[in-house]
């Protein structure tokens, strides 16, 4: 019979088009923006920058070491340097950024400054409403805007998160083990000449005073 | 590797008993895919890739990439030993010696056979100069695939492929004047507003803000 | 044009055209530019067309409507820099143009790829490959008037791809997931299986679009001996992928190259007959049904183990000097990478082999002689995605 396929084929659509009433399957569409689906753990819109505790300011892990601003491909990140320090999230003093700009309508979210840091500073946001009416105020974003608590990626990449938080735990307890050991050493070096000074300097007490 | 190498010594030997008076030159790939090349002479170009066409062995009836690659010529600075006389005397001088070697454009075809399923083969065109306008055979009459490739060739570095059948520009429009990927290529300061400008454009940025202040004044 | 002969007539006269009445006296020929904005160009591409009625005399495509200079950029990013720009070329499927841009730079620097890596590859190589072949019949039916159901069925398949890629790369299209020697990162918890269920629904879905399409008297009467492109011409031409298959010739680079995993997976190639559109439309089909069993298969197969070598550093790649072309079975033909390597970390020759552009070489052969109705449904079938033809 001529027109057999077309007849099968709108069997298939009223299949579709009844079964969008019965079944969720075939109901597919998200009225967006009263809907709005859950974000997919791992998705990435825009860098922000993390910071440790309530201070975005003191917090902030980011030490100005400019990588990401060499990796990024479309040179959309900008950074000065500070000229003092501040310790970072470990606990050496290091240089913040001054400056830490990201302009959003260049930046492609290929993640590679994420990758490329070693400090765990910066990570990939999800929000992707950021409309604005001024193409360069708007879009430039600048270190305050940038900056999220380390609570807030917690929620967005909770896996992701617990890494990050776990290595730099055990960073931080290096890092102090290695101040104790150090500190007892020093103690060590200090107890050990007052130590022997007192057998052989009887007679070079003087001279000894003299030094000290 | 060396069976690649073998593969091409053979090739390379075919070609010159069946196309007489050819120029062939190997270069040597020295990565680690040892895909090595012919260079071929542009006089026996289109005689040599019949051949290649349609040689039983052979049969490289596709030809998968045409690509163009700039050379620009190269300084090099070598110090010397030159024997000269100074105050009559013949004594060993140092003398800084520049060579040029002067510059030149590529054609690469990568060949590939779909009917005996080996491949690639890599054959070269070299330019005689560095001039836009250059020239070298082209090779669509043997495989059509090379047309559209060829006419980006000439479009992106300048390079005249005589024998073929519709050279113009493929991807800038048609009154466009330069030629973008070769390496002298210098491209318009047409420089905008940028708030996070690097390098390059950094460099822009400064001297425009620097003549916008000098006209202000 | 109103009384002048139309420069066209002697190229309709070169070619044997059979002229209407009214064109043999030049009169009536019609010059139509399908510019660059048009709905069913896929993308900003321009045909300029001289019509005989509707009969196409002449055609013409403009390219470069698109052009974003991708190698030159490429010249001055580092190797790694380039990869999330190879996302944008066929912007449909990143996936498999960053496998073939890692492919080419390890050829370049003689990296070795682990087991899982390669496994992860070809599950989401395949896995573009069904969704970009589900897009295309999508389109190419609402190119023919079928205002979209059909597209709007394979979207709904898509988006479950989609939100798969989002869950393991982080991204819907733009996904920069591949690295030299491996793949950024690493499946998470409940991925695969959730890819076992996806590719369980997909054969259901599959036939539902067969049983839509396939049979339909409209599709086959628009498609059926139009655009037949010959063997020889085909080879001759330089296309590749679904396109050459159509017209009868067995190349496949994943069973010719065998390059990655590929010869543990017997999967059978299709191939077509008539060389038409129909054929084409048949043979997309037939390879998703084909992915869905090299993707079930890799699934059971896929071991644990690092995705990279862990002493490959993100920075300052620096490969040695030499040049290597990589080539990789797209789902548009053979995407290739050719690399010149001058030993710094910029490349200092970047080439995109563009299967889309290289498969349009014959299209004003296939459009001589058809009506201009055919052309949209021609393109279609080419599979064109703008961002690979001008880079």
């Amino acid at each position: 019979m001529l027109g057999r396929g077309i007849v099968e084929g709108m069997l298939e659509t009223a299949r579709n088009f009844l079964g969008s009433y019965v079944s969720r399957e075939r109901l597919t569409t998200v009225q967006y923006p009263e809907e709005r689906l859950a974000h997919i753990e791992n998705a990435r819109s825009f860098p922000f920058l993390v910071y440790d505790g309530a201070d975005w300011q003191a917090g902030m892990r980011c030490v100005s070491c400019q990588i990401c601003e060499k990796e990024c491909p479309p040179k959309c990140i900008y950074i000065e340097k500070s000229v003092d320090k501040k310790p970072d999230a470990v606990g050496r003093p290091q240089n913040y950024p001054k400056v830490f700009n990201i302009d959003v309508s260049v930046c492609m979210s290929c993640q590679i400054c994420v990758e490329v840091c070693p400090f765990d500073a910066i990570k990939m946001d999800v929000e992707y409403e950021l409309g604005a009416h001024d193409r360069f105020g708007g879009l430039l974003l600048d270190k305050q805007r940038l900056s999220k608590s380390n609570e807030y990626y917690h929620r967005i990449h909770p896996t992701e998160a617990a890494a990050v938080d776990a290595a730099l735990a055990e960073e931080r307890a290096k890092m102090q083990a290695k101040q104790q050991a150090a500190a007892a050493a020093a103690a060590a070096k200090a107890a050990a000449p007052v130590a022997a000074t007192p057998s052989a300097a009887i007679p070079s007490a003087p001279a000894t005073e003299g030094k000290a | 590797m060396s069976a690649e190498a073998l593969q091409i010594e053979t090739v390379k030997a075919q070609i010159e008993a069946a196309v007489p008076g050819c120029l062939l030159e190997m270069v040597t790939n020295p990565s680690v895919c040892a895909q090595h090349s012919l260079v071929v002479a542009a006089k026996d170009a289109v005689a040599v890739a019949e051949f290649l066409r349609t040689a039983d062995g052979l049969k490289f009836d596709f030809c998968s990439n045409v690509t163009g690659v700039d050379w620009p010529a190269k300084e090099t600075v070598a110090k010397v030993k030159v024997k000269k006389l100074v105050d009559g005397v013949e004594t060993e001088v140092e003398e800084t010696q520049k060579t040029v070697t002067p510059g030149y454009l590529e054609a690469v075809y990568h060949l590939f056979s779909m009917e005996l399923k080996h491949g690639p083969l890599v054959l070269r065109q070299r330019t005689a100069g560095h001039e836009v306008g250059a020239e070298v055979a082209s090779l669509t009459p043997v495989w059509k695939s090379a047309e559209l490739q060829e006419r980006e060739i000439f479009d992106l570095f300048g390079v005249v492929f005589t024998g073929h059948p519709d050279l113009r520009r493929l991807l800038m429009w048609d009154e466009f004047v330069d030629h973008p990927m070769r390496r002298d290529y210098v491209d318009p300061d047409d420089y905008e507003y940028e708030p996070t400008a690097h390098d390059e454009i950094l460099r822009r940025a400064r001297e425009h803000a620097a003549a916008a202040q000098e006209a202000g004044r | 044009m109103s009384s002048a002969m139309h420069p066209a007539m002697d190229m309709a006269a070169e070619r044997g055209m059979q002229l209407s009445p009214a064109g043999e006296s030049g009169v009536q020929l019609l010059e139509v530019s399908m510019g660059p904005q048009h709905p069913s160009t896929h993308g900003v591409f321009r045909m300029d067309v001289v019509l005989d009625g509707e009969k196409v005399v002449k055609l013409k495509p403009v390219f470069g409507y698109l052009h974003r200079n991708h190698e030159k950029i490429a010249e001055k990013e580092t190797y790694l820099g380039n990869m999330p720009y190879t996302d944008r070329l066929d912007y449909i499927c990143s996936l498999t143009n960053n496998w073939a841009y890692a492919l080419a730079v390890e050829k370049l620097a003689g990296i070795e790829v682990p087991e899982r890596a390669e496994y992860l590859r070809v599950i989401t190589a395949e896995l573009t490959r069904l969704q970009n072949h589900a897009l295309l019949i999508g389109f190419l039916m609402q190119d023919m008037g079928a205002s979209g159901t059909p597209l709007m069925y394979a979207f709904r398949e898509r988006e479950k791809i989609q939100d798969l890629f989002e869950a393991l790369t982080g991204s819907r299209m733009m996904s920069n997931y591949m690295r030299f020697g491996g793949c950024r990162v690493d499946a998470p918890a409940g991925w695969l299986a959730e890819v076992g269920k996806m590719v369980a629904s997909f054969p259901q879905f599959l036939d539902e679009f067969e049983a839509l399409l396939t049979g339909n008297e409209i599709l086959m009467a628009r498609t059926q001996e139009v655009g037949v492109v010959t063997r020889e011409r085909a080879v001759n031409a330089g296309l590749t992928g679904p396109m050459l298959r159509a017209s009868g010739v067995n190349y496949d680079i994943r069973k010719v190259d065998g390059y990655g995993i590929y010869n543990r997976f017997p999967f059978r190639v299709p191939l077509g007959e008539h060389g038409d559109t129909y054929d084409r439309y048949m043979i997309r089909v037939l390879e998703m049904r084909e992915s869905v069993k090299i993707l079930e298969q890799a699934l059971k197969e896929i071991p644990d183990g690092p995705i990279q070598d862990p002493k490959t550093k993100p920075r300052n790649f620096r490969p040695k000097v030499g040049e290597a072309y990589g080539r990789i079975e797209s789902p548009k033909g053979e995407l290739g990478f050719y690399l010149i390597s001058d030993g710094t970390g910029t490349p200092y020759r970047y080439r995109v082999r563009p299967p889309s552009l290289i498969n349009l070489t014959l299209l004003e052969e296939m459009c001589l002689g058809h009506n201009v109705a055919d052309i949209v449904v021609i393109l279609g079938s080419v599979d064109i995605v703008l961002g690979e033809v001008d880079r």
